[in-house]
């Protein structure tokens, strides 16, 4: 039997940055993980020789820069590059490149609309400012608006303040934005469909929602207010993959003495007269600590590895109501060259970029009938990204390995699970249309690892496959996450925390939320508080 | 029977022009000409009431689009004193109907024919949204300021809805943050199992605004809208126009009928023309050419009528133009009316007095909203039905009958159809027979008892009420599209960037349902 300060379930990069600021303030720190790899969802892995597969999340653009440099993590072997835009597909064969040079991306709108291309820039200008005001919130915890606690009115005052300092003409705006669907908030800027689906993936991306479903704006928000280097909006690739980010973390965690532990998975969390006091295993060891720290989501935390009777009651409701929904699929494909694609000119610079094969905004709602359904459209949105374009050390030279997300995906298809005929079809339904628009695409595929949403479930503990941890909805957003009552990282159980995406900020590779909780277990044991505030106050 | 006052001795000038005499307008001019205004209400139609005038479709048989369950506040008739000038209410029933379950009956907090859980269930799920409906049930009734920049009484205003929020008590206080964007799939989802009971308490959640069970955001705040008042419905709308028609020629009130008005008359005061704040308002030219001209114009006009049509844009700035230009007031419900000639019989029902939701299951909702969204005609229509005649027989010859119903969801104009203008012949033929294939399912003999049909679509009632988009309620029930944002900003006090211009349509707070309250809250401020 062996004794921690803290034990932190799941190593994911929030229970790894969870796990490194404990360590980092004085805590005996145990992450354990039921794989033998750890990153969780941020994971590169060999899955075909040679090749190292991003296999879950691709690309990265919210990790915040604060915790960045606080857990040195560049010294730990971290490097994000931004990689050029995204080549937009259309139904109609016509596409729409984007440049990092602003004259350039001009132009190539202008090809298209003049009017888009100037609300371009409006459109820039007003995501830019609306993700400054949520952008101030990730790292702070959220307050809880029933309470009469000093620092939660003090918290609900900044919020009110940051609010209501916005004016109220932008302040109707930013309601507008936060409730409207995707199409709604896009038709007013541009007039093109193009470019309307090249800024409508955004919002669709990992939720069961559609372009045309109200809400669907907020997620477009929640992916545009990353930034990589500062450059707001900007995406970037991690070098050696996604597990760069995981492996980065867990390095400073073992600097500050932490100790990870893979092939653990949890059976149990002990309870003992309504207190967290540890973990048993499923193979029977036992791990006793003070601290319990869980980076599952809400819904397999309460109802997978706690007993019912050890909560109070009223919790495992909620989590069975958490909206927690599969509706995203995964392909990733080692290549034996580039893909070449119709009308795109043959520029390296261009195709090193990503590729949405968006075709329009009736084909990505149609998509999401599809999913509500229990089925996959035969034209999905794709989104794609060949990393090894920047990034040698991802395949073998002059080979590539290209990231496939696909929404919609349904976590169970209307006729009965999924087997593993069905998963072939619908990998087969991706590369069938990626050829549409690649002609040979096919010939080049080495190897292919098709995820639904059940092999994300079996293989990263997510469920659903949900890869926000819960949807991002405004039932589900900031003093609502996981539910209300609970967002301030604290368990209805004593002792016991959480730290995953399905806690405030949300998904997204950010480790806010491990950092956020790490913050609250340092308050609560009167430790010195060795999270940093987010450096982002004065954009 | 609706002409106006013609013995009056036409007068020149009057204190307020209402532009149309739809309830709102017609509320708000009872308010005004009892706080002793020179009243004349202009309305472009032969009959006043707007969506609540009864017209006949088919000789003998007369409906009003505005058929729907509808609470009009106890203040408003005991104030105008409706009652005595004949206004009826009474109790109406919401029916679930499916071919896979019993029906199921809902009133108030009183539920027959639901399993014994999901009856439970049902407590807890309405005492919830009731106690949430009567905290917001005032706010209604206020004009909400603008927000920054407020004034010690606005900021009362705002504390005072702070504090009945605080009030709800710390678990339904946070059930409220959480549940008030849900859509109504996923609320019912946590109270419910029968898919009948699912579709009915989602249905007002739902109708009139372009949204479907699996929509988030608006559903709810919709739903509590319309539990506002736990009074008697209006169970016949006639009954309620004729009302506010006695009571307003009582009070004074000029009404002329056959008087579409053409333009707002603008005026630049104190300046060139072009500076929006030196802009007044003066009067009306009605399309006769006619000029009437007022100290104050109020329009229960849309929105987008109002100020792109009747004002226009070159009295406005570009900004403000633009908000009503994106203003979402696209209707998506058809109206059947059809004239039958007996009391329709619905399996398991003794008598089709209640409001009959024809929907089996919210996923039949849902798949008929999917069709519209890309202006398909729905293959299965989901719908509301009422037997209006069975609360007025004047409505149909002795021993037939009108049923009325609320069809889901339609657009505004069909995919493949813009040669004809959006609904060519064949693509009515089809809705029609659609509705009444549904129709058959719930009452095999309808189509033996029907004697004549009437299919209003969105954009039927445009052309004919004069109402953007044909929309009900004057544009979307949608959090943007509300309170202090209702039509938008710069206009969501009733006033407008014109000065004399005010709005008390349904594109004012709170919104539209024969409710009368833009038209209340617009006569306090007009009275201002």
């Amino acid at each position: 039997m062996s004794h921690y300060d803290a034990i932190v379930i799941g190593a994911g990069h929030n229970g790894l940055t969870n796990a490194a600021y404990l360590a980092k303030g004085g805590f005996n720190v145990m992450v354990v993980d039921k794989n033998d790899y750890i990153g969780g969802a941020a994971v590169s892995r060999e899955l075909q020789e040679g090749w190292l597969y991003s296999s879950c999340s691709y690309v990265c653009s919210m990790m915040r820069q604060a915790l960045h440099r606080d857990l040195d993590l560049s010294r730990h072997g971290l490097m994000l590059v931004p990689y050029l835009g995204t080549i937009n597909f259309a139904d109609n064969g016509d596409t729409l490149l984007s440049y990092h040079s602003e004259e350039a991306a001009y132009n190539e709108l202008k090809r298209v609309s003049r009017h888009d291309a100037d609300a371009m820039f409006r459109i820039q200008a007003d995501l830019t400012r609306y993700s400054q005001l949520i952008r101030k919130t990730l790292l702070r915890t959220p307050p809880d608006p029933t309470s009469f606690k000093p620092r939660d009115i003090s918290e609900l005052l900044f919020l009110a303040k940051e609010f209501w300092s916005l004016g109220e003409k932008e302040l109707y705006e930013y309601i507008r934005f936060f409730t409207l669907s995707a199409a709604d908030f896009l038709d007013e800027y541009f007039e093109t469909d193009i470019v309307k689906t090249s800024m409508a993936g955004a919002g669709i991306i990992g939720t069961a929602l559609g372009v045309y479903s109200p809400g669907s704006s907020y997620i477009l928000l929640h992916h545009v207010m990353g930034d990589v280097d500062g450059s707001i909006g900007a995406w970037g690739l991690a070098r050696g993959g996604m597990g760069a980010i995981s492996n980065a973390i867990a390095s400073a965690l073992q600097s500050h003495g932490g100790e990870i532990r893979t092939s653990a998975p949890v059976e149990q969390v002990l309870v003992k007269d309504g207190k967290a006091v540890g973990v048993a295993l499923e193979n029977g060891d036992v791990l006793n600590a003070d601290i319990v720290v869980s980076n599952l989501d809400a819904r397999r935390t309460f109802t997978k590895i706690m007993a019912k009777e050890d909560l109070p009651p009223g919790i495992y409701e909620k989590a069975k109501n958490y909206k927690i929904r599969g509706s995203s699929g995964k392909v990733n494909i080692a290549l034996s060259g580039l893909p070449k694609f119709n009308n795109v000119p043959d520029n390296p610079y261009i195709n090193r970029g990503g590729q949405a094969f968006s075709g329009s905004m009736e084909t990505m709602e149609r998509a999401y009938d599809c999913w509500k359904r229990g089925t996959w459209s035969d034209d999905p949105f794709i989104e794609s990204v060949i990393p090894s374009a920047w990034d040698p050390t991802v395949a073998p030279a002059g080979m590539h390995w290209m990231s496939n997300f696909i929404q919609y995906c349904p976590p169970e298809l209307a006729d009965g699970p999924w087997t593993p005929e069905k998963r072939d079809q619908f990998g087969q339904t991706v590369i069938d249309k990626i050829e549409r628009y690649s002609p040979g695409f096919k010939d080049l595929i080495v190897h292919m690892e098709v995820r639904t949403p059940w092999e994300i479930e079996q293989e990263i503990g997510l469920t659903e496959g949900n890869i926000f941890q819960g949807e991002l909805t405004i039932d589900q957003l900031l003093f609502n996450r996981p539910f209300p009552g609970f967002a301030q990282y604290r368990m209805p159980i004593k002792n016991m925390y959480m730290c995953g995406s399905s806690t405030h900020p949300g998904g997204g590779v950010s480790s806010a939320c491990g950092a956020n909780a790490a913050r609250e277990i340092l308050l609560d044991l009167k430790r010195p508080n060795t999270v940093p505030e987010d450096d982002c106050y004065d954009e | 029977m609706d002409h106006g006052d013609t013995d009056t001795v036409k007068r020149t000038h009057y204190d307020t022009i209402i532009v149309g005499a739809g309830h709102n307008g017609l509320v708000c001019a009872n308010y005004l000409a009892r706080s002793g205004k020179r009243v004349l209400v202009l309305e472009a139609a032969e009959q006043c009431g707007g969506l609540a005038a009864s017209y006949e479709f088919h000789p003998g048989f007369k409906a009003s689009v505005a058929q729907y369950a509808t609470h009009l506040p106890t203040q408003i008739v005991d104030d105008l004193r409706l009652t005595d000038h004949g206004y009826r209410s009474g109790n109406l029933d919401l029916v679930g109907l499916s071919p896979a379950e019993p029906p199921v009956r809902l009133n108030g907090a009183n539920i027959s024919g639901a399993v014994e859980t999901d009856a439970a269930a049902f407590q807890e799920y309405h005492r919830l949204m009731d106690k949430l409906a009567q905290m917001f049930q005032p706010f209604w009734q206020k004009t909400v300021p603008p927000i920054g920049n407020n004034s010690l009484s606005e900021i009362a205003s705002f504390a005072q809805l702070g504090l009945k929020i605080r009030m709800l008590g710390k678990q339904d206080m946070q059930e409220f943050f959480r549940i008030v964007a849900l859509p109504m799939y996923d609320l019912l989802d946590e109270f419910v199992t029968s898919p009948v009971l699912k579709a009915m308490l989602s249905w007002d959640g739902l109708i009139g605004t372009k949204q479907a069970p699996r929509s988030p955001n608006n559903s709810v705040l919709q739903l509590l809208y319309r539990l506002q008042n736990r009074s008697e419905v209006c169970v016949d709308v006639a009954s309620l126009v004729d009302a506010l028609l006695g009571a307003a020629r009582a009070a004074g009130v000029e009404i002329r009928t056959d008087a579409p008005v053409a333009k707002v008359e603008v005026e630049s005061r104190d300046g060139p023309a072009g500076a929006a704040a030196d802009l007044t308002a003066t009067g009306v030219t009605l399309e006769s050419g006619e000029r009437i001209a007022a100290g104050q114009i109020i329009s229960s006009a849309d929105p987008r009528s109002t100020f792109l049509n009747l004002t226009g844009a070159e009295h406005l700035d570009i900004e403000f133009t633009n908000r009503i230009d994106r203003y979402r007031d696209r209707g998506m419900v058809t109206k059947v009316h059809l004239a039958l000639s007996g009391v329709p019989d619905f399996s398991g029902l003794d008598q089709p007095d209640g409001r009959m939701v024809l929907a089996p299951d919210v996923e039949t909702i849902e798949w008929a909203f999917d069709n519209a969204k890309y202006g398909e005609l729905p293959q299965t229509p989901v719908m509301e039905v009422m037997v209006p005649s069975l609360h007025n027989s004047a409505l149909a010859p002795a021993g037939q009958h009108v049923l009325s119903a609320n069809v889901m969801y339609t657009p505004f104009a069909v995919r493949g159809d813009e040669a004809s203008g959006g609904w060519s012949v064949a693509s009515r033929a089809a809705l029609l027979e659609s509705v009444l294939h549904v129709l058959e399912r719930y009452s095999p003999s309808i189509q033996s008892q029907l004697v004549g049909t009437q299919l209003l679509t969105p954009q039927d009632l445009e052309r004919s009420h004069r109402v953007s988009g044909g929309h009900w309620h004057h544009g979307d029930f949608a959090l943007d599209q509300l309170i202090m944002m209702r039509p938008t900003h710069g206009a969501a006090q009733y006033k407008t960037p014109i000065e004399g211009l005010m709005l008390c349509g349904a594109g004012t707070h709170p919104a539209g349902d024969l409710t009368g309250l833009p038209g209340f809250n617009a006569a306090r401020e007009a009275l201002k």
